[in-house]
């Protein structure tokens, strides 16, 4: 066991564990939205239908909830356990951000939650739509904290270094550091992209089961009109926030194009493999000059390669990869949800085909997110802290062969809930349909086909 | 070293003082919040049918989330605040963490899946409820013995520290139980008094454990108990604890007739009580350690944090603690009385 390298170990266990984690809190701020829009529609139409999507929806916030909190606890252990180094050189910084996070946020989501979940009937009807706004604010403000402190990890402001320990000048220049507006609007935008495909899925799946109600038509349109709206706007900030990374985290930037030499007029990669020892790609599919134009907004614009880097740039083929996928998830949604939002204008619904595809995509928002992160968290490596503290100098000193055993109780447990998770979803989804199936008989769509229905 | 007057004047003398008061103002509150959910967990087992493990979850549904964010807080001040101790603490601790972690995990995501995964699937979910609950309570007494004994890699203390964690385990099934002798009615009601009652003793024993022992792991924490005048001073909190036992023990055998006759008089006694036994053990804890953090080695100031990192989340905490307890205790006041089974 003493090959075991323990700083690698300590970076794929923090790694699987905030995988893991993040996959559900992005649900629960988009979600909690969605299920305050609901709310506020019963409560200004009395329309029935409109609390059973609240009702159906709030059964999967408070699933999705629970894992994301039990999972957070386990992030706040290991700040400290994996990553000593990180506290104390910079504390002074990360430890007020995350603080403030469990103060303003968690206890007020918690809390709120209870009374959101089972305070109907013991709390009046106002107070209940108040406990849902600040569980949404209250998931939205957890998120505005952690992502100022890890902005901050990617382009830190505001500090100076006294003695090897960061303290704080400007808490404003801290906060709202130069990738933080970026890298915020962009995860709320995924957040809610995620939840969108989420609901439009479900609603799909329920739909194919010949379930027509009008909550599942309201949630289907909810979702995919607001992924429709949101999935351009995502596409505009992410260009912005590449253009923010190239400015300030070059080697990022260059691992995510696969540009390996510095020069002019550089040609976009569309395909490759990234060779690292022979510093070039292989089976590279390139346009000339398109990423200098994008890039630089010059059609022979110089963009650094990962030659200016050496030795300080992370692993090319990841971030090259990672970043792929997630554009190329990116679009697929583009595509998939405007096709969607135009066949969801007809009363008569969508089609079977459009229908189909967006039971596959419901947890495309994931995979997106998870490529996007590790573009993000991969490309800033070998630093921690960008330009002021690597991963290897924070590293812990827990044994290897502890954190190796941990790590695979760990990874155990996360593919059980995993996999737990999507079923319950579709299980919940289905049991949803059968009381609708003997109310709404006549509005089944006539030509479904059942023996098709199963395989689908 | 830390005498008054630099104590009161001093920003970097007095703040991790309050640091150290607020971290064990939060763990207390974790223990006894989520010790009552941890309880209620442990005896789901012991649960006649659906019905009864349904009411059970339902007495604690409402609140364990929020219950468990205390420990968010409590780690979270000590990561913060003291990066120092909690580096040693929880690099020491590293094992039997992780096994709360899961086990915490496992609980935490079983209170949804219980009821929303397919029927045939429940009992496992429960199962793993309950393993959650037992595991996550031993592992929290193990730490709590591993840090009386200053952790010491030595059987002495890994024995110590195993048998407080089967105290804590008996400890927590008497505060649920208390919690389900107040919330509900009927036939679990009268359970949870059998419940409480055989908890009892064990619960007792962990209590002596503990109190024998930290004295003779230092000699400056056997001197601060057993020096005159401190000794005087500081016998109430053994004497009381030993009242309240009594109080509990009295109780539990007079509820059951009165429970009969439908009168609930004093069925909040046994949890109350509880309550008051963890406050002067926690007390009591806190007197021996202070001010340390790691018995002997690291203490409250040397672990300390910048002062202007700890001036910064001073200002949050004096703004926001006061509205955590207020809707707090505004949520405990919402689903206050006998509980009611939950639907959403």
């Amino acid at each position: 066991m003493e090959s075991l390298d323990p700083t690698l170990l300590a970076r794929i266990q923090f790694a699987a564990n905030i995988t893991f984690h993040i996959l559900f809190p992005t649900i629960s701020i988009g979600l909690g939205w969605f299920l305050l829009y609901f709310k506020t529609r019963f409560v200004a139409t009395g329309k029935q239908f409109w609390m059973d999507a609240y009702q159906f929806w709030i059964k999967i916030f408070a699933l999705t909830f629970a894992i994301g909190a039990v999972s957070g606890i386990t992030m706040s252990f290991q700040f400290g356990t994996n990553w000593p180094g990180f506290m104390n050189t910079v504390g002074n910084i990360a430890g007020p951000l995350l603080a403030y996070e469990v103060l303003t946020a968690f206890f007020l989501e918690a809390t709120m939650l209870g009374i959101m979940l089972f305070g109907r009937g013991r709390v009046s009807e106002w107070v209940h739509t108040a406990a849902t706004w600040l569980v949404a604010l209250g998931t939205t403000a957890s998120a505005f904290w952690i992502l100022a402190l890890n902005s901050w990890m990617h382009t830190p402001a505001g500090f100076e270094m006294i003695d090897g320990k960061a303290h704080v000048t400007s808490w404003l220049e801290v906060i709202f550091n130069p990738s933080f507006p970026y890298r915020f609007t962009h995860m709320l935008i995924a957040s809610g992209l995620t939840v969108s495909f989420l609901l439009a899925g479900v609603s799909a799946y329920r739909w194919l089961k010949k379930d027509a109600s009008e909550a599942v038509m309201a949630s289907m349109r909810a979702g995919v009109f607001v992924a429709a709206v949101l999935i351009p706007i995502q596409i505009f900030v992410g260009d912005l926030h590449g253009l923010n990374t190239l400015e300030h985290q070059p080697a990022k930037l260059a691992a995510m194009e696969g540009i390996w030499k510095t020069q002019q007029g550089v040609p976009a990669v569309l395909f490759a493999l990234p060779d690292e020892k022979n510093k070039t790609n292989n089976f590279e599919i390139a346009i000339p000059n398109l990423a200098s134009l994008y890039l630089t907004h010059h059609w022979d614009g110089e963009v650094q390669g990962l030659d200016a880097f050496e030795g300080k740039h992370p692993p090319v083929a990841p971030v090259f990869w990672a970043f792929r996928i997630m554009v190329g998830v990116g679009l697929l949604m583009l595509v998939v949800s405007w096709w969607a939002a135009f066949e969801l204008r007809r009363k008569s619904g969508p089609s079977q085909a459009i229908a189909k595809i967006l039971v596959a995509m419901t947890f495309a928002g994931w995979i997106a997110l998870i490529a996007g992160w590790y573009v993000t968290e991969i490309g800033r490596q070998p630093w921690l802290v960008y330009g002021l503290l690597t991963a290897a100098q924070a590293a812990s000193t827990v044994p290897a062969t502890s954190i190796a055993l941990t790590l695979t109780i760990y990874l155990a447990l996360y593919v059980l809930l995993l996999g737990a998770y999507i079923s319950v979803v579709f299980y919940l989804a289905n049991k949803a349909t059968q009381p609708a199936l003997k109310q709404d008989q006549k509005a089944v769509p006539a030509k479904v086909n059942l023996a098709e229905l199963r395989h689908a | 070293m830390h005498d008054y007057q630099t104590i009161l004047t001093s920003p970097a003398e007095w703040l991790p003082l309050v640091f150290a008061l607020i971290m064990a103002i939060s763990m207390l509150a974790y223990v006894i919040l989520d010790g009552y959910d941890l309880g209620v967990g442990i005896l789901l087992r012991k649960a006649a049918d659906i019905e009864q493990k349904d009411m059970m979850v339902a007495s604690i549904g409402p609140f364990w989330d929020a219950n468990e964010t205390w420990l968010v807080l409590g780690v979270g001040i000590l990561l913060v605040a003291f990066p120092a101790a909690h580096g040693v603490i929880l690099g020491a601790l590293y094992l039997p963490v992780a096994l709360m972690l899961v086990a915490l995990t496992l609980r935490g995501v079983a209170f949804d899946f219980r009821v929303k995964a397919k029927a045939h699937h429940r009992p496992l979910w429960d199962k793993a409820f309950y393993l959650g609950s037992l595991l996550a309570s031993w592992s929290q007494g193990f730490m709590l013995g591993q840090l009386i004994t200053g952790f010491k890699n030595d059987t002495f203390s890994y024995l110590f520290s195993a048998l407080i964690g089967l105290c804590l385990i008996s400890a927590y099934r008497l505060l649920g139980a208390g919690w389900l002798i107040m919330k509900t009615e009927g036939p679990l009601q009268l359970k949870a008094v059998q419940w409480a009652q055989s908890s009892l003793w064990i619960s007792g024993l962990g209590v002596v454990a503990i109190s024998i022992a930290t004295p003779w792991v230092s000699p400056r924490i056997f001197d601060k108990w057993f020096s005159f005048p401190y000794v005087l001073m500081l016998f109430p909190i053994p004497a009381v604890t030993a009242i309240l036992f009594a109080v509990i023990a009295r109780s539990l055998k007079r509820l059951p007739t009165r429970l009969a006759d439908n009168n609930q008089y004093g069925a909040a006694i046994p949890f109350a009580c509880t309550v008051g036994i963890f406050l002067l053990s926690f007390y009591g804890l806190a007197y021996s350690l202070f001010p340390w953090l790691v018995i002997d080695q690291l203490d409250i100031w040397s672990a300390a944090s910048a002062t202007e990192a700890l001036v910064v989340i001073f200002y949050g905490v004096v703004i926001v603690f006061p509205m955590i307890i207020a809707y707090t205790a505004y949520a405990y006041r919402v689903f206050w009385g006998k509980s009611t089974a939950l639907v959403y």
